[in-house]
């Protein structure tokens, strides 16, 4: 079992159907990208769950700080202008 | 920057303990417990405290190696199934079984462990895995009655963990849930095809369960007087019923589904209380649960033998795909050089 723990862990990304974004679903160990997507297809696909796979590195996923009240995001926090809801208009103005 | 399921920073000790950093611990302290009290999940990369990870880890390990521990008592069938169709049924849930597993690892490598560690540690017999899974499968009736009632029991303990507050696993428990409700209605429709047939097949079902009844109500664990971890789990929203709880959820549900099967539960206090609504039974014999949880189940070394071979007896396919990996790695970088 030592040359399995050298492979690298890969994160999974499903695209259910046409039309729709992949969306990430777990992770596995491969010791290639190729052997990933195999893998992910047993594993992730066994009863049509999609339509095309993604995998990537997880070392090669760069991503913000984990807290969801990091500074990063506190710029859209205040401006709720850039919302519908923001705008009082007559009710009777028809199709907005 | 790091991947999202690499593990938390953990405080850099050669740091000089100063009183900005136990504020700081208090001020995560008080982060992660408004998290839990909001009923948010919790995410990999967000701090926690050890024991909640200690618990995380074990739990899910723990979770994990039931999953593939578990393919072995079925998976002793396979050979010997009686029909093409019983076959292939059979197959895709021990399948299942092991994909259980992976989803189980893969959530558990998000807190900063390694898959092969865990194994190791399973064979080693320094983690444990469900108690059930250390009886023997005497006949195919047992195939159908580890679908109806130990799957059964599965789903009851499972679907509540779909809202654990740790959030890779109450991911891996939604998928694990939604699989799981064809492994419980392929073991009922086995039974109930074996129910319709002869005198002997039908005493084949009455069998196996007598003989799975009691270890499945063991797999819900030790009574809630006896359960010493329980309490901080649910505090932590890891766990969101008490043992006895889930039990009691089992029973009522499976008794009425004995009586629409046509066998009888071998349990004489089984009892309708109209009050509560609920069904009593017996007494569950918890030195049984020690003695087979502390290794002294009809199964348990065999179970860990099989798990030993098939980790050494299949290191050299581990091997080969890494060779298959190595020299198409370095084809590949020959083709640009």
């Amino acid at each position: 079992m030592t040359a399995r723990r050298d492979w690298p862990l890969y994160e999974v990304f499903v695209r259910g159907k046409r039309g729709l974004n992949h969306v990430h679903v777990g992770s596995l160990h491969a010791p290639d990208d190729e052997m990933a997507v195999h893998a992910a297809r047993d594993l992730y696909t066994r009863r049509n769950e999609g339509v095309s796979i993604w995998v990537v590195r997880a070392a090669h996923i760069t991503a913000s700080s984990p807290d969801e009240k990091d500074p990063m995001f506190a710029p859209s926090g205040d401006k709720v202008y850039r919302h519908p809801t923001f705008y009082d208009l007559p009710e009777d103005v028809p199709h907005m | 920057m790091t991947a999202p399921t690499a593990p938390p920073a953990v405080p850099d000790e050669t740091a000089v303990p100063d009183q900005t950093a136990v504020l700081d611990e208090t001020a995560l302290q008080q982060h992660f417990d408004a998290t839990i009290a909001a009923g948010h999940r919790v995410e990999p990369r967000d701090w926690m405290p050890e024991g909640y990870r200690k618990t995380l880890v074990r739990q899910i390990a723990q979770h994990a190696h039931s999953e593939i521990i578990g393919m072995q008592p079925e998976g002793d069938w396979l050979l010997a199934a009686p029909s093409l169709r019983r076959k292939a049924v059979l197959l895709a849930k021990v399948q299942d079984e092991a994909g259980h597993g992976m989803y189980l690892y893969s959530a558990a490598e998000t807190l900063g462990v390694d898959r092969a560690d865990l194994t190791d540690k399973l064979i080693e017999g320094r983690q444990k895995y469900s108690s059930i899974f250390n009886y023997p499968t005497l006949s195919y009736a047992d195939v159908g009655v580890i679908g109806w009632l130990v799957d059964g029991a599965a789903i009851c303990n499972q679907v509540p963990l779909c809202r654990s507050s740790y959030g890779p696993y109450a991911r891996a428990m939604i998928r694990i849930c939604k699989e799981e409700s064809f492994h419980q209605r392929q073991g009922y429709e086995l039974l109930l095809t074996m129910m319709g047939g002869t005198d002997a097949q039908r005493a084949m079902v009455q069998d196996a369960v007598d003989r799975w009844w009691w270890p499945s109500l063991m797999m819900f664990g030790p009574p809630d007087t006896d359960s010493p971890n329980s309490a901080q789990s649910m505090a932590w929203g890891i766990k969101r019923h008490s043992n006895d709880e889930l039990r009691q959820r089992f029973v009522d549900m499976s008794v009425p589904q004995a009586q629409a099967l046509g066998v009888t539960l071998p349990d004489p206090d089984l009892s309708w209380d109209a009050d509560a609504g609920h069904w009593r039974f017996g007494p569950v014999d918890w030195d049984e649960l020690k003695r087979v949880i502390s290794g002294g189940g009809p199964c348990n070394a065999e179970r860990i033998a099989r798990r030993r071979a098939a980790r050494d007896g299949n290191a050299w396919v581990t091997e080969a795909a890494s060779a298959y990996a190595a020299k198409h790695a370095a084809e590949h970088a020959g083709e640009h050089a």
